[in-house]
């Protein structure tokens, strides 16, 4: 492989196929790579990243498309993290959501990767933030994550995100759904997609009423949105609010924290990752770590003892 | 390196004007439950947005499905666009009605393997098991 700076300034200089290499090595944990994200990385940290959660099917992916429409409209390059589950029998999945993002596959101003959680515990896999970095160090103006807001995964995406659109449509109770997976608390914009549907109305209630005036985490007043995102009506009122999103956190000198809390969530997941895999390790071969537990086994120690002298030798 | 985390990535698409996906999606689960990760674009791609794809997705394998018999002409026409992206080490696979008689010509322009009609899903599990390279050498990683 090229040296980690050649590397690195391809990638700052926009080169696509540069870019899906060094994703590709990031998400199978390559050092080579890391070497080359380490060149790129104070490169990166323009791009306004945004979090696009809700129940499958109420039309993240086609609301992405459009999105992105509406960003190469304005002139702006975009990027697209489309995440869906990695099944837990077989460890393959299925990435299905550039389906609805055909159009844009031929468009240089566009880049779309697909990523499967990979088994990561408790929600996205660290393989986004690292994706995201690469887009970003890329130079796109706008970087669209979406993740399929059921559990984890969607509630987490919140953390990686300036602004966080949660996604909902009418019918199938999918608000009482969303309601419990806890989407109500991390939402920026709420959007009622498939506003052509029946019962927009009776979701637009028990909405509002979920969200009780309450502004968001930042303290900013909480839009709620309708769309189709089939026909693309109502598509630029939400790329408004998205706009509009972005300009308050800029102008109450809320933007930095919101990057400095995306920044330790992407920390505290690669540092829980390695802390499991040192586990992992230690379990399956380490021969102190197994006269601790034979300590506690007999006795000899009890819980917390052996509990630090596990954490001293994990960390060690 | 956690082994666990290293994958076979796969491009699944349809080239061409037909409509039909029930085969490239048997062939998409039956890849994932080999846990591999299956790209799948959906129906009606032409081959630039077939290669393009590919490169942004970082695949290792390329697998094409035509029923409309156009294949003599879109399945050479992706491998060539692989290349042109930099991307020509990325093994090109094809299914869907393609007669014995077409094969030799698709090999010759690249196309690693043929599954004719009444080839199973395992068949082609295994092909891509046996075909594979190191993961990630596809894309100069
Ligand atoms: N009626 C209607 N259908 C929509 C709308 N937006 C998306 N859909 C359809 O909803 C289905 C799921 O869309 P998709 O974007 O894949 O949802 P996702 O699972 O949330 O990503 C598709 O068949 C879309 O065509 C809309 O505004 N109105
Ligand atoms: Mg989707």
């Amino acid at each position: 492989m090229t040296d980690p700076k050649t590397a690195a300034r391809k990638v700052l200089a926009g080169d696509i196929r540069a870019a899906a290499a060094l994703m590709r090595g990031l998400d199978d944990g390559q050092p080579s790579c890391r070497a080359v994200l380490k060149e790129l990385f104070a490169g990166a940290g323009r791009a306004h990243v945004v979090g696009v959660t809700g129940p499958p099917g109420s039309g993240k992916s086609t609301l992405v498309d459009r999105l992105v429409g509406e960003a190469r409209e304005e002139g702006r390059s975009v990027g697209v993290v489309a995440v869906d589950p990695t099944s837990p029998f077989s460890g393959g999945a299925v990435l299905g959501d550039r389906i609805r993002m055909g159009r844009h596959a031929v468009d240089p101003g566009v880049f779309i990767r697909s990523l499967a959680t990979r088994g990561s515990l408790g929600g996205l896999s660290g393989s986004v933030f690292d994706t995201v970095t690469v887009l970003d160090a890329m130079g796109k103006d706008l970087v669209l994550i979406e993740t399929a807001g059921v559990g984890q995964d969607g509630v987490k995406v919140a953390s990686a995100a300036h602004t966080v659109l949660v996604v909902l449509s009418p019918g199938m109770g999918d608000d009482i759904q969303a309601i419990k997976a806890g989407v109500m608390e991390i939402g920026d914009i709420y959007v009622m997609n498939k506003a052509d549907k029946e019962g927009v109305e009776s979701l637009e209630r028990s909405l509002r009423l979920a969200l009780d005036g309450r502004p968001g985490r930042d303290g900013l007043p909480r839009p709620v949105v309708r769309t189709e995102a089939r026909s693309g009506k109502g598509v630029a009122d939400l790329a408004a609010a998205l706009a509009g999103h972005r300009g308050s956190l800029l102008e109450r000198g809320l933007w930095e924290e919101r990057s400095r809390a995306m920044a330790r969530a992407a920390f505290e997941e690669l540092v829980e990752a390695g802390i499991r895999s040192s586990l992992e390790k230690k379990r399956a071969s380490d021969k102190a770590w197994k006269s601790l537990l034979e300590g506690l086994a007999c006795r000899r120690l009890d819980p917390y003892a052996a509990a630090r002298a596990g954490l001293r030798r994990l960390l060690r | 390196m956690n082994p666990k985390n290293r994958k076979i990535r796969v491009l699944i698409a349809k080239p061409g004007l037909d409509g039909h996906d029930r085969g490239a999606k048997v062939v998409a689960r039956a890849l994932r439950d080999a846990g591999m990760e299956v790209i799948y674009t959906g129906i009606r791609q032409t081959p630039e947005a077939i290669a393009s794809a590919a490169v942004q997705e970082g695949v290792d394998f390329v697998g094409l499905s035509c029923l409309s018999g156009a294949h003599g002409h879109l399945f050479p026409e992706v491998v060539r666009l692989l290349k042109a992206h930099g991307a020509g080490k990325v093994r090109v696979f094809g299914g869907g009605i393609i007669p014995e008689s077409d094969i030799p010509a698709l090999k010759r322009a690249g196309i690693r393997k043929v599954f004719p009609p009444g080839s199973t899903t395992g068949d082609i599990v295994d092909w891509i098991l046996n075909a594979r390279l190191p993961v990630g050498e596809a894309h100069g990683t």
